[in-house]
């Protein structure tokens, strides 16, 4: 068209970015990748097409590692780990800035290499992908820097195996390696097949910055690399971000490893637009949420919740949005939606949408699709009911679906029936409405008035089956450090033989269980007898089963009242309690040198302690405070400490009272509810302490305890799909079968792998356990009239 | 919204009323102006992120530049316009980028939207444009501030409209916004538009003053109730002029309006826009959110006095591909 034609068109034309500098980097490289290790790059080996989904052209030949490949990665990481966590935190920051320099230097070269290998426009990859990068490695500069002095008492894990998506791959690499390395840990991280390329442009700026050898290493492949990784003997800790069935996969393979585990999965989160919003910017904001990245983001607002009352015009002026938006060439600095990252995504995507669009009205952007190339429309899909199959299931695609509520606490219900919990949007222009709807809804981020807002400064993360661990903020550390604490292997503690003749003296006593704030019998109907250790009979503690968890775990979910209590009257039951078992400290120390045979005295600190226990967690209850982070908006990003949920426990077998104290006291104080397996040598300690909570203004279902067999109710308890979290202290073999099970509903779990605790010392108590018995939840409030 | 058979030719007369029926206005809804919304920070958010989504290169940036051109507005509105620096507007408007220029261009001649000049100037203008199809408008009703005596202020406008003004800039009551007294700007705007008889009427809301979006937009809604053919941001007085979140507060205003009358108003930025690329960005946002049919000169102008001279370079620029330099295009 000449200028005169374009000039009645008025249409946009091609504006494209070249692409030359990045293949000749590429070029540079023969078009042949091979994997970073030990600080250099190994020649090219054995792999495969990394193509660009726009065109399908061939960009490179990257190696696919092999078991040799990862091992060699492993231990060069192994070998530098120590020396640099022991280099000052000053001279980390020293290289996590040069890091976050050169992402800048580099950061037009990293964008087009980036919208080349995965499809994404330029425009994001130029304007949020990249300088987000930036943004995180010198913050972690800062978080390196500042170690020393703000983090005494914790230690790096070791060598980190990561292995992230492909829909953000250098940001994820980012979010990854930057809190990793700045707190002393190395790195092996493995992107995903589809988008190896920008961390192997990032393995050279690690040279360019001079970074000790070892530190970061990057080995390429498909599954079976991340296989190898997740299951390496040598691997103190894995983070993934990626599908939910691939992290449940890894939960359970990672069970009973004693590696930690962080997981970012898939989401399916609500976008709720009330009838006060500003629509039209409610209506943009679904740009950036679903069309953003062509909908291939975790915490894309892909569920569309709309009150009925402004559905239809909503909806009319979101289809007119829609076929504006320009889709195409990534390359093309004009474009809002790109190409979906591979021919197999764009199945899925088309797929699902066949399978499930005829439960509502689906509608196509009328955008024109260009030939050839992963191009998808985007789409809006209405008038699904909650039970549609694409109500239910990520779709990871630039497809939207909606449908609508009636009143705020029916958006509520509507927003977290799902097995997801990653992010949430709202959109309101009445205050109070939007932050008593923000901390209800199931996520670990929630956007008021905003969506996919990000900061390296602000937590991220879910709850439910979009996983566990925060990245960014403070909290994001706790994912790369714990407290340097001694520990020992913990022995099986068994309970005392029967012997051959009981000492019976006293009228019998009834040990029941403890449910929903009555003492109940156990559901099967048996018993064990417990003796002390010189064959006196002390009594009948029940044996707990299946159902008896199953009414626990329902008691508890109905004393959800009990979160919502403020931590003022929780510190007042909390001391209560302490008062009461004050009142009865003789009886529980003579109970406890019954059971376990310790000196009196013994006896008698172990309850002076649980009572300062209870002390020392009444004075927490409202003393944890959450924070407002210093995120680059004009607004707010909250830092929101919430409860867990319910929260299933096995009580340490040693100190029986002391160790139930120990872990219901932290997880009351923050508002969660227990189900509380006692100690299950010495259960009669716990079963004499419900008495006290009768007695102390504990509502029913808050505590629940159960006694029996840790072996027998350990996988009941970490499989039930309503409990949220699982502790275990036991000296039973748990923690392989608790980290099993909870996979799936992918619970977090805090597992003991058999080390001991000082119960009695600073490790008994304090902010682990508190961090254990919270979920940060981040709320974005951008503000502004 | 707009289909290409709405698509008109600019080289057609540009008086709105050859292409459009004018808004008639409507009863004063106070309901729809009650529930106006406005999110100051999402929708700067989304005027913030627009350059980075639009961009026009080459023989487009080209032909979009010299749309832009015939949507300027050119302005004089000093207290030291004479008719001969007057008549020097008057001719730049008239042949407003040189000819070889154009010849490169492959383009034919163009003209600026039109000459905006205060009541005391009009008739100047008229005779300095008589012929070339550009239309006079003149800012009115105690322009800057709004604040002479009422029965003036409706006085001002016909005589401007009696002097030959064909589109009149009104400035509306700041006072009425921000006491919220809808009724009294209602009523005030229905009365400037009965004084502008057959001129088209654009109502200049000083958004700088009345300083929240949600004023913006509500004020937006009121003056087209009224019957307002154009809203316009600012005087070019105030300390804040025309951005991009207020734009796009009164573009989105100026939709919901058609949607649900079938009127369309038009929108006029003035002040602060002095760059091609800003003009560029304008044109964008206009095309997106409002629809190819407001790149027209009867629903958009800018008010603007320094961006044809940037405009002129880049046009130079595209043609030669060196730079240029201002001293190289005739001055106004």
């Amino acid at each position: 068209m000449n200028v005169s034609e374009i000039f009645e068109t008025m249409e946009y034309g091609p504006a494209p970015e070249s692409a030359a500098e990045a293949m000749a980097w590429l070029e540079g490289h023969g078009r042949k990748l091979g994997l970073f290790v030990d600080g250099a790059f190994t020649r090219p080996g054995k792999g495969f097409d990394s193509r660009n989904p726009a065109t399908g052209d061939l960009l490179a030949q990257v190696t696919q590692a092999t078991s040799k490949d990862v091992d060699a990665a492993v231990a060069a990481a192994r070998k530098a780990q120590g020396k640099w966590a022991k280099r000052s935190g000053h001279e980390r920051a020293k290289y996590l800035y040069a890091l976050a320099r050169l992402v800048q230097k580099h950061s037009r070269l990293f964008a087009v290499l980036e919208t080349l290998d995965n499809g994404k426009p330029i425009r994001e990859s130029r304007d949020i992908d990249i300088p987000l990068v930036a943004r995180h490695f010198y913050y972690h500069a800062g978080m390196a820097q500042l170690m020393d002095a703000e983090l005494p008492g914790v230690e790096p894990l070791g060598v980190c195996g990561q292995i992230i998506p492909w829909n953000f791959p250098l940001l994820m690499l980012s979010w990854k390696i930057a809190p990793a390395i700045a707190m002393g840990n190395t790195v092996v991280l493995k992107p995903a097949e589809y988008t190896s390329l920008t961390a192997l442009l990032f393995a050279q700026i690690c040279q360019e910055a001079g970074l000790p050898k070892g530190v970061v290493n990057i080995v390429t492949g498909d599954g079976a690399v991340g296989e190898m990784i997740v299951g390496h003997e040598d691997i103190d800790k894995i983070a993934f971000t990626g599908s939910t069935s691939v992290g449940r996969r890894i939960r359970e393979a990672t069970a009973g490893s004693g590696k930690s585990l962080t997981l970012e999965l898939g989401g399916k989160s609500p976008y709720i637009v009330f009838d006060d919003a500003d629509i039209d910017s409610a209506v943009e904001g679904l740009v950036d949420a679903i069309w953003f990245n062509q909908g291939q983001v975790c915490c894309a607002g892909s569920r569309l919740l709309v009150q009925e009352g402004i559905a239809e015009t909503f909806y009319a002026r979101l289809r007119a949005r829609m076929d504006k938006l320009r889709l195409g060439d990534p390359l093309d600095k004009c474009i809002d939606v790109g190409a979906m990252v591979d021919p197999v995504q764009l199945k899925t995507v088309r797929d699902l949408v066949d399978a499930g669009g005829h439960e509502g009205t689906v509608y196509h952007a009328a955008t024109p699709l260009p030939a050839g190339g992963c191009y998808y429309p985007p789409t809006l899909i209405t008038g699904l009911q909650p039970a549609a199959m694409l109500m239910q299931e990520e779709i990871f695609g630039p497809v939207l679906v909606g449908t609508t509520f009636r009143t705020p606490a029916e958006a509520v219900d509507l927003a977290n029936n799902t097995r997801y919990g990653l992010a949430a949007t709202l959109w309101s222009e009445n205050i109070n409405l939007a932050l008593d709807i923000a901390p209800k809804l199931a996520a670990g981020v929630v956007w008021v008035n905003a969506t996919n807002l990000f900061d390296a400064a602000a937590g991220f993360g879910g709850v439910r089956e979009s996983g566990f661990g925060r990245e960014g903020g403070w909290e994001g550390l706790r994912a790369y450090t714990r407290p340097r604490v001694a520990t020992r292997p913990l022995k099986q503690i068994a309970a005392a033989d029967p012997p051959d003749s009981a000492e019976v003296s006293g009228l019998d006593r009834t040990a029941k269980l403890y449910i929903g704030g009555k003492q109940a019998r156990p559901d099967g109907g048996y018993s064990r007898a417990v003796h002390s250790p010189r064959g006196k009979l002390l009594g009948h503690a029940s044996l707990a089963n299946r159902k008896d968890v199953r009414n626990a775990v329902e008691a508890a979910q109905a004393a959800r009242g009990w979160s919502k209590t403020t931590g003022h009257l929780r510190a007042q039951i909390l001391y209560y309690i302490a008062e009461n078992l004050s009142a009865r400290a003789e009886e529980f120390a003579d109970r406890l040198h019954d059971l376990t045979g310790v000196h009196a005295t013994s006896a008698r600190d172990e309850v002076d302690t649980a009572i300062s226990r209870l002390f020392t967690y009444a004075a927490w209850a409202d003393k944890l405070d959450g924070a407002v982070k210093g995120v680059p908006i004009r607004g707010i990003a909250l830092a929101m400490n919430e409860p867990v949920g319910v929260i299933g426990q096995f009580a340490p077998d040693d100190a029986p009272l002391l160790g139930l104290i120990s872990v219901i006291a932290p997880a009351i104080a923050m508002g969660n509810r227990t189900v509380t397996v006692a100690s299950a040598p010495f259960p009669l300690a716990a079963t004499d302490f419900y008495q006290v909570l009768e007695t102390s203004d504990v509502p029913a279902g808050v505590v629940n305890i159960l006694t029996g067999s840790h072996a027998d109710l350990a996988p009941q308890l970490a499989g039930h799909m309503d409990v949220d979290a699982v502790w275990s202290f036991s000296s039973s073999n748990l923690s392989t079968v608790i980290e099993k099970e909870s996979a799936r509903n992918l619970k977090r779990s805090w597992v003991n792998n058999r080390r001991t605790r000082d119960w009695t010392g600073p490790a008994g108590e304090g902010r682990e356990f508190l961090a254990h018995a919270t979920e940060t939840r981040t709320i974005w409030v951008p503000y502004g009239e | 919204m707009t289909g290409t058979s709405t698509q008109i030719k600019t080289t057609a007369a540009q008086l709105p009323q050859v292409h459009e029926t004018r808004n008639p206005g409507m009863d004063l809804d106070m309901d729809w102006v009650a529930s106006v919304q406005a999110n100051t920070s999402a929708i700067e958010r989304r005027a913030a992120t627009l350059p980075g989504r639009r961009s026009v290169k080459k023989e487009y940036q080209a032909a979009w530049l010299l749309k832009a051109i015939t949507l300027i507005d050119l302005t004089t509105l000093s207290g030291d316009d004479t008719p001969g620096r007057v008549q020097r507007l008057c001719a730049k408007a008239a042949n407003p980028v040189r000819r070889d220029i154009l010849d490169a261009l492959g383009v034919g001649p163009i003209h600026t939207g039109a000459v905006c000049v205060y009541h005391e100037m009009v008739e100047t203008a008229v005779a300095a444009l008589r012929g070339s199809g550009i239309p006079v408008a003149a800012v009115s009703a105690g322009f800057p501030a709004g604040l002479s005596p009422y029965r003036l202020r409706v006085a001002e406008i016909g005589e401007s409209v009696k002097a030959g003004a064909s589109e009149i800039d009104i400035v509306i009551s700041r006072r009425h916004v921000l006491t919220g007294n809808w009724r009294a700007l209602y009523d005030e705007m229905r009365e400037f538009r009965s004084a502008c008889g057959d001129a088209h009427v654009k109502a200049i809301l000083a958004t700088g003053e009345l300083q929240t979006l949600r004023n913006v937009a509500r004020a937006s809604y009121v003056c087209m109730m009224a019957g307002a053919d154009f809203i316009k941001t600012s005087t070019g007085k105030e300390s804040v002029n025309a951005t991009l979140p207020v734009s796009l507060t009164m573009i989105r205003a100026i939709r919901d309006y058609h949607q649900r009358t079938g009127h369309r108003v038009g929108y006029k930025p003035a002040g602060g826009i002095s760059k091609a690329k800003d003009a560029l960005v304008y044109l964008a946002l206009m095309k997106d959110e409002l629809g190819d049919r407001w790149l027209q000169p009867d629903l958009f102008r800018f008010g603007a006095s320094s961006l044809l001279g940037d405009i002129e370079r880049q046009l130079e620029h595209h043609v030669t591909g060196r730079y240029s330099a201002s001293y190289r295009h005739p001055r106004a």
